[in-house]
């Protein structure tokens, strides 16, 4: 199929020109409006939002082929699509979290909003990118955002450390990354990821290029995609990162930039490299096994002894990281799938459980688990939803992450790797206990002083709703299932 | 000058921002090593670009002068950083911004 020349893309690249006019619009209405009237310009983000979710809905039914856009450096299709919408919810979910929050400074948020547009355009390039210098331009474009976005509260010094530990370590992996881009440029000589597989895998045949200089090439880049995924042994920034970085932010990182991660992973390694013979001259399983199963392992025992329920949702996120690893170790479209189901679910769960962290947050004055005590008598419904978010975080059933995890490890299963299901069963268990610390101290600990009610306005359970209820039901309903299976039927095999 | 030379430069500039970052004790530095990785990938892509491509494709030279702005970009951001890590530890050595830990 013949891609698209640049002009006669611009129809179909119309979501993202529009992410970049509500941006560009966001920074006009924040130098207009009054520094108190900042809600203002959330809501104008979130009609920008509404607007880029119709054009990308409308695009995909009136375009039903997949197409190479932009002389093959974007590809238009079903995962692409599932991504962008996956990314989309997760953008308005952070700017409503953000107009709760207290912790920004109004005179800034301006920028916040528009900046965060500009991250979610940078993600739809993740998501859709097919050639090595898209590929990391969007994936800078994203990295470059996320680090001013976590220093954004720029009066503190949490805040600021944060940011630069993700640079410093963000900008070497990205380096990393971009030196075994390279590396494969040289070797297969084409940038277009459809391409490079094929190339590669006739040069290796004819004793052009060396296996060993592929498989450290190819290591590279896992640097750079294992950073944004947040893998052992990449993911030391994490924890740091999401304890200081405004909640929002955290909620946004931990769910959107792995999202877009795992896009970029499938994409690079399916599509790249998926049937070449590539992936027999080096045991890539095993060794991505070993990495999920690592960084489940590491996420899960380092989240026990933390105090910070910020800081535990960040290693509690590194061990989601390697539960969706499990299903990308074989590259099956079975375990593909998987992730995407996982993702979305991931999406709601970790999304609301970081909404109840923003709300007691605001509420109570704390981060820490001693600021859940007595929750459960003072604000019981917020109470209920954060077990509901926890349970389905562990894989307790009837809740959404049990499904996910069972998609996760049939995949796992089918493939023969015993052991890794294994690990993956022992480290739910273990995840539990940490889980239950939150829950034991809103239902079984009192709090120190004060015990009145707190009382929410209606808005904060509508919004925390939106989370329940999918959190409940997704797994019960077809649809989900459908929407990743369809994803995945469009990547080419090769 | 064949390609190995090439690649042989960029190897070790590559491998000397990679010591820098570990080694130095100031974000200046480390910013400095940083830049040496990216610079290493852009005479890479250009060097590729020259031996490997034909010679109507420019495709790797496009691609070095992209990861030149990014280098620019990313530095911008890292300064902005720095500055606002002196302004709240008065230091921008990394060891002494270490108030998260766990």
């Amino acid at each position: 199929m013949q891609p698209l020349s640049n002009i006669d893309s611009l129809l179909h690249f119309s979501p993202e020109i529009l992410l970049v006019i509500f941006a560009a619009a966001v920074i006009i209405l924040d130098l207009i409006v009054k520094d108190d009237e900042s809600v203002a310009v959330a809501y104008l983000s979130l009609v920008g939002l509404g607007c880029v979710c119709a054009a990308v809905l409308i695009i995909h039914f009136s375009f039903r082929n997949p197409v190479s856009l932009f002389e093959g450096m974007i590809r238009l299709d079903e995962f692409s699509t599932f991504f962008k919408i996956l990314l989309l919810f997760a953008t308005a979910a952070t700017i409503l979290f953000s107009l709760r929050s207290e912790e920004l400074d109004e005179r800034l948020k301006g920028e916040y909003y528009a900046l965060l547009l500009a991250i979610t355009l940078g993600m739809f390039l993740m998501a859709s990118a097919t050639n090595l210098l898209m590929i990391f331009i969007a994936l800078e474009t994203v990295s470059l955002t996320s680090y001013i976005l976590a220093g954004f509260l720029t009066h503190s010094p949490r805040s600021s450390e944060a940011a630069f530990k993700y640079i410093t370590y963000g900008a070497v992996a990205s380096g990393t990354m971009l030196f075994g881009l390279s590396l494969l440029f040289g070797m297969a000589g084409t940038g277009d990821l459809t391409q490079i597989g094929g190339q590669l895998t006739e040069h290796l045949a004819s004793g052009a290029v060396a296996p060993l200089a592929v498989l450290i090439a190819i290591t590279f880049v896992l640097a750079g995609v294992g950073y944004k995924i947040a893998s052992v042994p990449f993911h030391m920034w994490s924890p740091d990162v999401y304890e200081g970085a405004p909640i929002p932010i955290t909620a946004f990182l931990s769910v959107a930039s792995k999202s877009a991660g795992f896009a970029l992973f499938i994409r690079f390694f399916y599509t790249g490299f998926g049937a070449t013979g590539l992936m027999e001259a080096v045991d890539w399983p095993l060794m991505l096994a070993i990495v999920s199963a690592l960084t489940m392992t590491v996420g899960n025992l380092a989240a026990l002894p933390q105090q910070n329920v910020k800081r535990l949702l960040a290693y509690s996120s590194i061990a989601h990281g390697g539960y969706l690893l499990m299903g990308g170790v074989l590259l099956t479209s079975e375990g593909i799938e998987a992730i995407l189901f996982y993702l979305i679910v991931y999406l709601f769960m970790n999304l609301g459980a970081f909404y109840v962290v923003v709300l007691v947050a605001n509420e109570m004055g704390s981060e820490t688990i001693e600021g859940y005590r007595g929750l459960g008598s003072r604000a019981p419904l917020i109470a209920i939803a954060m077990v509901i978010f926890l349970a389905s975080l562990t894989g307790i059933p009837p809740f959404a992450g049990f499904f996910g995890k069972w998609l996760l490890f049939t995949a796992v299963l089918e493939q023969g790797y015993y052991w890794l299901a294994f690990v993956g069963l022992l480290n739910s268990v273990v995840s539990l206990y940490y889980y239950a610390r939150i829950f034991k101290a809103m239902y079984f600990e009192d709090a120190d002083e004060e015990t009145d009610r707190v009382a929410f306005s209606t808005g904060t359970f509508a919004l925390l709703s939106v989370f329940v209820i999918p959190t409940i039901f997704i797994g019960f309903l077809n649809i989900f299932y459908t929407f990743s299976n369809v994803s995945v039927s469009v990547l080419p095999m090769q | 000058m064949t390609l190995q030379h090439y690649l042989v430069i960029s190897a070790i500039l590559f491998t000397l921002g990679i010591f820098a970052v570990l080694t130095r004790r100031n974000a200046i530095s480390i910013l400095m090593g940083i830049e040496l990785i990216l610079n290493s990938c852009n005479l890479n892509f250009a060097a590729f670009s020259r031996f490997v491509t034909p010679s109507d494709d420019i495709n790797g030279q496009i691609i070095a002068i992209f990861g030149i702005v990014l280098a620019a970009a990313e530095a911008a951001v890292f300064l902005a950083i720095i500055l606002a890590i002196y302004r709240e530890f008065g230091s921008i050595r990394p060891d002494e911004v270490d108030t998260l830990k766990g």
